[in-house]
């Protein structure tokens, strides 16, 4: 099968001279967006284009991180994540450990700096943590000379989610920068929203968020961005429109009067899709909430790239560990 | 810095190379051509152009990124950690004669770890190497079936290959360490 000449092309323009800024990570860690350059931003995002491949082959498997130790300790149930990680590891051919912490000696009330130093006491190289508290990570990345990936930490942050999610807006709109992007859903609670809206912001974008009152945190302006609590007006025109779960376990304060009105006035529907671009893509974090934030004819539409979210999950997490840790020893952590 | 060869010296190192190749496989519909990143993609297109001059046959092209399997990946403190490009080999390689093409051919680790990388794409029938300038100095049992030109060099010399796509003109250099920058 000959290629055509087309392809060949391609070929080339991907091997032009055009190099980004950064060419590595500056820490040992990965804890938020709000440490990282918008160069850094874009070197994850294009080696995470590298590692895509390796997922289409007969042989899903490189040595890159052959030899070095992950573990993945995860204090809070994750499905999404914690595989999505796992498989990352196995790709680059680490060692992956999981611990999750209802097995884990945290039930008999070890606390978090112990357990975390005792893990350290076996060398392993990085450490992929979720854990309920804010901060957790920070105060881990401290304390520990493995590098600390933040699997999402309490309502703080989630960077590999961020990440991923720029790289599919990428992949269908081939920039961030001046894209309209709404966001819509509980603002107070989600650390998917604080990353995201930090890394579209610092990448140029148009950020639009929306939900209930009781939903929108005070001084959510200052990041820079819109908010408003009209869904049409949010999405009207967008390129982009991300729904956020509604957190159940976190819904005992009566932020709204009930599930269904929260479907009525916030929920994304058909014909609230049809405000936005033609062209617009609906992204989902997950795990979703069919008939509360979504309506099912939507997370499984045309427009809708939720699953190809999870897929492109693996190759960004991918791209992270072998920055963090495919690359030789760092200068002496800091 | 003196010149080992010119843009026309190239082109015809090539076009020899090209005939080489059809000498040593009569048929070239079970080719490939699989370059190296950098400098190893443009070469590879180039020689489908030129055995489609002579053959009138396309042979598919693939790009080849071979970051992940260096062995020396761990090692480095300071250097800077090598970007990582995409690996585009949009066609089965099993039970083809694939032509794996490099610029230079030096300590042969980019090529054992070319090799494994192709083996994690399938079982082809042969692999064959195809560099454009041999500098010696091998430390491992790897030798070059098509070479453009062979050039002895001490370890303190390094040979610079500009090619048109990459950089914007066609020369092969050869400069010595302390000239560089």
């Amino acid at each position: 099968m000959p290629l055509d000449t087309q392809a060949a092309s391609s070929v080339q323009v991907v091997n032009g001279p055009a190099l980004p800024a950064a060419t590595r990570l500056r820490g040992k860690d990965l804890l938020g967006i709000a440490e990282l350059t918008p160069a850094e931003i874009r070197l994850v995002l294009d080696t995470t284009e590298a590692m895509k491949e390796i997922g289409a082959r007969p042989i899903k498997k490189v040595p890159a991180l052959r030899g070095k130790t992950v573990i993945n300790l995860f204090f809070e149930p994750s499905t999404r994540t914690r595989t999505s990680f796992e498989v990352a590891e196995k790709r680059l051919s680490a060692d992956a450990l999981n611990i999750a912490a209802g097995t884990s000696s945290v039930v008999k009330g070890e606390t978090l700096a112990d357990t975390a130093l005792n893990l350290e006491a076996m060398s392993p190289d990085l450490m992929v943590v979720r854990h309920p508290s804010s901060g957790a990570c920070h105060f881990l990345s401290r304390i520990c000379r493995a590098g600390i990936i933040n699997a999402g930490d309490g309502m703080h942050e989630h960077p590999t989610q961020a990440l991923l999610d720029a790289f599919t807006i990428r992949e269908h709109k081939k920039r961030i920068e001046g894209l309209k992007i709404a966001i819509v859903g509980d603002l107070l609670h989600s650390r998917v929203l604080r990353s995201n809206v930090l890394l579209w912001t610092k990448l140029g974008a148009e950020v639009w968020v929306s939900g209930p009152p009781t939903l929108i945190p005070p001084g959510i302006g200052r990041l820079g961005i819109r908010a408003t609590t009209s869904v049409d007006e949010a999405v009207e025109g967008a390129d982009v429109i991300m729904m956020l779960r509604i957190q159940l376990e976190r819904m005992q304060g009566g932020y709204f009067p009930s599930l269904r009105e929260y479907f009525t006035v916030f929920g994304m529907t058909p014909e609230r899709v049809r405000r936005a671009k033609r062209d617009v893509i609906i992204m989902h974090p997950g795990p979703m909430n069919r008939g509360v934030e979504i309506a099912s004819e939507v997370a499984d539409g045309p427009y809708s790239v939720i699953l190809e979210q999870v897929a492109n999950g693996v190759a960004v997490r991918m791209a992270v560990l072998y920055l963090l840790a495919g690359g030789g020893e760092h200068e002496a952590a800091a | 810095m003196p010149v080992l060869m010119d843009g026309e010296r190239i082109a015809r190192t090539l076009m020899r190379i090209a005939h080489e190749i059809i000498e040593r496989n009569r048929d070239v519909r079970d080719l490939a051509l699989v370059g190296i990143r950098t400098r190893g993609v443009p070469l590879a297109a180039r020689l489908r152009a030129n055995l489609r001059e002579i053959t009138g046959e396309d042979v598919p092209v693939g790009a080849l990124d071979i970051t992940l399997y260096r062995d020396d990946l761990m090692r480095h403190t300071v250097a800077p950690q090598p970007l990582i490009r995409r690996t585009e080999i949009p066609f089965s390689i099993d039970d083809r004669k694939i032509l794996l093409v490099d610029d230079v051919l030096y300590t042969g680790r980019t090529v054992r770890a070319g090799l494994d990388a192709l083996i994690d794409f399938g079982r082809p029938k042969a692999i064959q190497l195809v560099v454009l300038v041999d500098r010696g100095h091998r430390e491992l049992p790897i030798r070059a079936d098509y070479v453009g030109k062979n050039v002895p060099t001490s370890a303190l010399e390094s040979i610079r290959v500009r090619l048109q796509e990459t950089d914007g003109q066609d020369l092969v250099l050869i400069e010595k360490e302390d000239e560089q920058k």
